[in-house]
């Protein structure tokens, strides 16, 4: 596994990444994550996917994985979800290695995920319905979460008559109403317009600020990652994706996503992991190119 | 907690009408001429017939047929015929509707039967179905049952297919977000395939209930005593071209109610535009 370096990196402000096959063996007295990635690979018949991706998510921690488009991040988070078992290596939440589905954790899809035959509430309280909780709870619930979100009032509203924005909020409610240890998504904001989503960040902070929840986030904004993450890891381009740098951000919180993008040290960081994303991707591109002459 | 009610409120507005063709007519307009082709049709045919350019016998006359139907819902003779096809299309309908659909969420849940069934399926729904009309009359008898069990096959399929269909294509991405809310399988094919499923079937109630006045009145020309299919069949061996063409246009208008009622059943049925 190849590592970044940053010969120009700030010293002590910015921690270069450890070696990732140090995380899972090193003290057995540390808390255990809230989510590890055991050297997972994933392979669909003879295509590889993932090879050998070791990361991990401490409770409580907000992590962001940034890669180009199409290299196999939504596949590491089906893995994390359960939904998808992983060929080789293993999942443990909270150090239990992960059989079936994550119970533990919530999913905020990419798609749409709502079901368009229900109202924004009954979506909201889905998960408690499944749970067996009582109506009128569920309800009252769901009335408050629709309100935390910002939509009080809209609850009865379908699918189909929410924006883009509403619905991702409508979504966000359902997966935290059930309060999940760890929250997966993935690339959540991406189908929204810019001034949408820069509010939607905004919320997700806030929410996060609130109940700390493990979040492992998905996308391929770099801007994104950096202005919401405690951490962020870079991932190499597919097939084979597998995490080649990660980068601790040190910015200060409470954030406002759309004030942080203009702090000086905010584009330093943006530099210095653009500058590394860069070199390996362009490594990656070259070690490809010179297996194909080979 | 969060201030964004400016952004919440800003909800898409209903797609707006489009705006009308140049040179096309308004409704009220339409519907006039519409009206007037109707008009133009029928005094076609009095003319035609009256000048004996189409000969009365296999023809009839448009005013004597609107006589024989003015007859039938004055004397109340035609009611009981009416209704005996409409318990027989609604028999058929529901009969049809509730077996279809267990039976496609039962094939579609489970590849296997349905790999094992699918040839007899495909023979099934490739047969011409009213040639079962006989069998139906020596199992059922000449009453409303034998109506009812053609309906039945020709409603079924419709319903069958589409919510088989339904369940394959239940969205995938709204069946793993129930799954990590904690869906158990019950709860999956209560809350996800179900209703995935009966929006398919809402877009084939039109189909199914034609499929079941379609089999109710086939049924009743193989042979009934009772019925609006009954009735043209009596007028037909007596020759009455007239209450033949009467019987047709009560059946269509009959139709075109039927038609309507299930357009109002769907517009409070339909919730969440499925896509």
């Amino acid at each position: 596994m190849t590592l970044a370096t940053h010969p120009g990196a700030h010293p002590g402000a910015l921690r270069p990444a450890m070696p990732a096959t140090d995380h899972g063996a090193g003290s057995a007295a540390a808390p255990p994550p809230a989510l590890l990635f055991d050297h997972v690979t994933v392979r669909f018949g003879a295509y590889t996917a993932v090879s050998d991706a070791h990361l991990q998510v401490a409770d409580g921690e907000f992590v962001s994985i940034v890669g180009p488009t199409g290299c196999g991040k939504s596949t590491l988070l089906n893995v994390a979800a359960g939904l998808l078992e992983p060929t080789e290596g293993d999942i443990c939440v909270y150090g239990r290695s992960l059989a079936g589905l994550n119970r533990a954790a919530g999913y905020l899809f990419q798609a749409d995920a709502l079901m368009p035959w229900r109202t924004a509430l009954r979506n909201v309280i889905t998960g408690l319905e499944y749970a067996g909780t009582a109506r009128a709870e569920a309800e009252r619930l769901g009335n408050e979460w629709l309100a935390r979100v910002g939509l009080s009032g809209h609850g009865e509203r379908f699918p189909h008559e929410m924006s883009g924005g509403m619905r991702k909020r409508v979504a966000l409610a359902q997966t935290l109403i059930r309060d999940p240890r760890i929250v997966l998504m993935d690339e959540p904001f991406s189908a929204l317009d810019v001034q949408t989503r820069v509010l939607m960040e905004n919320e997700l902070l806030q929410l996060w600020t609130t109940y700390r929840k493990s979040v492992l986030f998905i996308t391929h904004d770099l801007e994104e990652a950096i202005s919401l993450s405690d951490r962020v890891i870079i991932l190499s381009a597919g097939p084979s994706t597998h995490p080649i740098a990660e980068f601790k951000i040190d910015l200060e919180r409470p954030r406002d996503v759309a004030e942080i993008r203009m702090t000086p040290r905010f584009v330093e960081l943006y530099h210095l992991i653009w500058d590394a994303m860069k070199e390996e991707v362009l490594k990656a591109y070259e070690r490809n190119q010179r297996k194909l002459a080979d | 907690m969060i201030a964004n009610s400016a952004l919440a409120k800003s909800a898409p507005s209903r797609p707006a009408r489009r705006p009308r063709r140049k040179g096309m007519p308004g409704p009220l307009v339409m519907t006039t001429l519409q009206a007037g082709l109707l008009l133009v049709l029928l005094a076609a045919w009095y003319v035609l017939v009256s000048a004996k350019i189409f000969p009365v016998f296999f023809f009839g006359n448009p005013v004597q047929v609107f006589e024989q139907i003015f007859t039938w819902f004055a004397t109340g003779e035609i009611f009981v015929h009416l209704a005996t096809t409409l318990i027989e299309t609604l028999l058929a309908f529901v009969i049809g509707v509730l077996s279809g659909i267990g039976a496609g969420l039962w094939l579609g849940l489970s590849p296997l039967t349905a790999a094992l069934f699918d040839p007899y399926i495909k023979a099934l729904n490739a047969m011409p179905r009213v040639i079962l009309g006989p069998i139906f009359i020596v199992w059922f008898g000449l009453g409303i049952g034998s109506k009812v069990a053609l309906g039945v096959t020709l409603v079924f399929f419709v319903v069958f297919f589409n919510v088989f269909q339904g369940v394959r294509e239940v969205n995938p991405v709204i069946l793993a977000n129930a799954r990590m809310l904690g869906a158990n399988r019950r709860q999956l094919l209560s809350t996800v395939y179900i209703p995935s499923a009966l929006s398919w079937v809402f877009s084939s109630l039109h189909m199914s209930v034609g499929m079941a006045f379609v089999g109710a009145v086939v049924g009743e020309y193989l042979g009934s005593a009772r019925g609006v299919g009954y009735l043209i069949l009596q007028a037909e061996a007596t020759f009455d071209v007239n209450a033949v063409f009467a019987g047709i246009i009560v059946l269509t208008a009959f139709a075109l109610v039927l038609d309507f009622a299930v357009t109002v059943i769907e517009k409070r049925l339909i919730v969440g535009k499925p896509k």
